[in-house]
């Protein structure tokens, strides 16, 4: 089985989020970024399936060389090879049509994405790959196993889950739940030696226009200070008579 | 020309949101100056979206959608939205939205902007601004394809009605159902879940343990409400995982979030931002919470949990 995870190179959680030239670019300055935590489960889930069923895992980024070190992380964690198509990431439905020329390319049997980046929050990826190249897909997917060409997969819905079966080629927006969080791995020192010598390949990107464009951000205006009650009496009547909330 | 609107119904009745998405609808067709259609997959009653907007429904029932199933849903209403020439396609924030939005993005070849807050800032060039960096900024963005897909984030507009009357009618395009079948469902038919909740009362680490959780479900039983947990109350097993909200479990955007006993860390405030109204009872005057609340007491969540049951019990049996 071939496997691709998608990896989204993100500011760490805890970043403060600002922007510059007139509040059209998101300032990197001081931010950590990380393996977008998405992925992060599904890159774990692939190495199960690498030690297991004897998969072989590629992971794959569309970014500028800044995002070669995530890459990097992502081979030191256990994926063989890693593939960064050379652009600015800029509206997901390009960044689908970048991946999805890979997975055609590639032969990919399984493309793990997760449900959606920490940043820009499109939840598109995975689903666009999907439907460019052909593939099943399911999102928001919290378990997975695959025996030959069949899968059953478990996806979250609203007030539940389902259990799911379908065939590769697959496409999935994974989740917590693929993995645990005691599952991820931290990179050790093996792993980090011998990512330096695995291929990272950098492609050119196709040329492709993009369907949206972000003009302008704007930070939420600064909450007004919050109202400290001593007494439940004073806030069941705020909840009512001012925030009209119950 | 038409605005196309998806409506999303669970057991043939339409859900809240599925309003919500009319009423934003119609607050587009009235820019664009044309009108709403609305796409009903084995809802009950289809007329009733004319309250909100729509001045056609189209009725789709067939047995290969009984289940859900993106591929097909997806079909659907890009079929839909071929018929009704729409120029825009209105979708929610609920799970099955977001499943079925980059499909359908694809399918239609158009450009697609999830958790939308407010009506576009004009309609040509089609300006939306929606969240991003999980709730800490907002984006400006141009939709720039024929056809445009809108996602609307959940209370970001609210219900609206209008004196539209709508026409029906049956509708039954070519389905492609793709190879994805539903195995087995697993869902909690009593409980309010907290993507439909207006309130949710959320509890986290400073409850102690799983054995205090009765006051909790009490005080959510009062209100109405969805019951939630910071992330390492499901972490170690005292709540379902289900019920863990922030970056990395379930957003809530909820009209009113209680937290009891959580500190307000930035990847738990990442998840309930969008909630309207947040009120926060800590016994820790510094916790980091009170500076993102409306509303705060400062105090033991044993004592002001059970008095805010009282009083709210008492609320409610005057204000009934
Ligand atoms: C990558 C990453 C992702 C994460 N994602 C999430 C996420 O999605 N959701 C999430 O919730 N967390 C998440 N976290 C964890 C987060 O950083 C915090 O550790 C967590 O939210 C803290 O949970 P808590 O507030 O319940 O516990 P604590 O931080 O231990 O806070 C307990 C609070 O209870 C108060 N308290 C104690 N006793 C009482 C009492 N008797 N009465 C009233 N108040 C009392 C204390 O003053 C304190 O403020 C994430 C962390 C990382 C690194
Ligand atoms: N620039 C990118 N390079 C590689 N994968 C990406 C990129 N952007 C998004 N993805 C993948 O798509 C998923 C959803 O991202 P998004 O649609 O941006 O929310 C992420 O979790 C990644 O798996």
């Amino acid at each position: 089985m071939k496997i691709l995870v998608c990896i989204s190179h993100v500011p760490d959680t805890t970043s403060k989020i600002n922007f510059t030239e007139g509040d059209t670019k998101f300032d990197t300055n001081g931010v950590q970024f990380v393996i977008n935590p998405n992925d992060e489960f599904g890159l774990t889930r692939a190495m199960w399936f690498k030690e297991k069923q004897g998969a072989t895992v590629h992971v794959a980024n569309v970014g500028g060389p800044e995002t070669e070190p995530t890459l990097r992380k992502a081979l030191a964690i256990g994926a063989d090879e890693a593939i960064r198509i050379n652009t600015v990431a800029t509206d997901g439905y390009s960044v689908a049509k970048q991946l999805a020329n890979v997975v055609k390319e590639g032969g990919y049997d399984l493309v793990i994405g997760g449900r959606e980046s920490i940043d820009y929050n499109g939840g598109m990826v995975p689903g666009m790959i999907a439907q460019l190249t052909g593939a099943n897909f399911i999102n928001t997917c919290i378990g997975l196993e695959v025996e030959g060409n069949n899968a059953t997969a478990v996806r979250e819905m609203d007030g539940g889950k389902e259990t799911l079966k379908t065939t590769l080629p697959l496409v999935i927006g994974g989740q917590k739940g693929l993995v645990e969080e005691s599952d991820l791995r931290i990179p050790n020192m093996r792993g980090i030696m011998q990512a330096r010598s695995k291929p990272l390949h950098v492609k050119e990107a196709v040329d492709i226009s993009n369907e949206t464009a972000s003009i302008q951000f704007e930070k939420p205006a600064p909450k007004g200070a919050v109202k400290l009650v001593d007494n439940v009496e004073d806030l069941v009547n705020l909840l009512h008579n001012e925030a009209k909330a119950i | 020309m038409s605005v196309l609107v998806y409506t999303e119904s669970d057991g043939g009745k339409f859900k809240k949101i599925a309003q919500e998405a009319v009423s934003y609808a119609k607050g587009i067709a009235d820019m664009l100056g044309t009108s709403v259609t609305a796409v009903a997959v084995h809802a009950e009653n289809v007329s009733e979206l004319g309250t909100f907007g729509a001045s056609k429904v189209l009725e789709v029932s067939n047995d290969s959608l009984k289940n859900f199933n993106a591929e097909a849903y997806a079909s659907v209403v890009a079929e839909a939205a071929k018929k009704e020439n729409a120029q825009v396609v209105v979708l929610t924030s609920s799970i099955n939205s977001k499943f079925i939005a980059p499909l359908l993005a694809v399918k239609l070849d158009a450009g697609y902007v999830p958790n939308v807050v407010t009506l576009p800032e004009s309609a040509s060039p089609f300006k939306v601004k929606h969240s991003v960096f999980s709730n800490k900024a907002f984006s400006h963005t141009e939709i720039k394809t024929n056809t445009k897909i809108v996602g609307l984030a959940k209370n970001a507009f609210g219900v609206k009605e209008h004196n539209t009357s709508a026409t029906t009618e049956a509708f039954s395009p070519e389905i492609s159902s793709g190879n994805v079948e539903v195995v087995s469902v697993d869902k909690a038919t009593d409980k309010i879940t907290i993507a439909d909740a207006e309130i949710v009362v959320s509890g986290g680490r400073g409850l102690k343990g799983p054995e205090n959780w009765g006051m909790i479900e009490e005080l959510a039983n009062v209100l109405g409400a969805a019951t939630a947990c910071s992330k390492p109350v499901s972490d170690m097993g005292w709540r379902p995982h289900s019920e863990h909200v922030g970056q990395t479990g379930k957003p809530v955007a909820s009209n009113l979030y209680i937290a009891i006993g959580i500190s307000g860390a930035i990847q738990h405030l990442a998840g309930i931002n969008s909630s309207k109204v947040k009120v926060v009872i800590n016994n820790d005057p510094e916790a980091p919470f009170f500076k993102a609340a409306d509303y705060g007491i400062v105090g033991d969540a044993f004592e002001v949990v059970p008095q805010l049951i009282e009083k709210l019990k008492e609320f409610k049996s005057q204000n009934a």
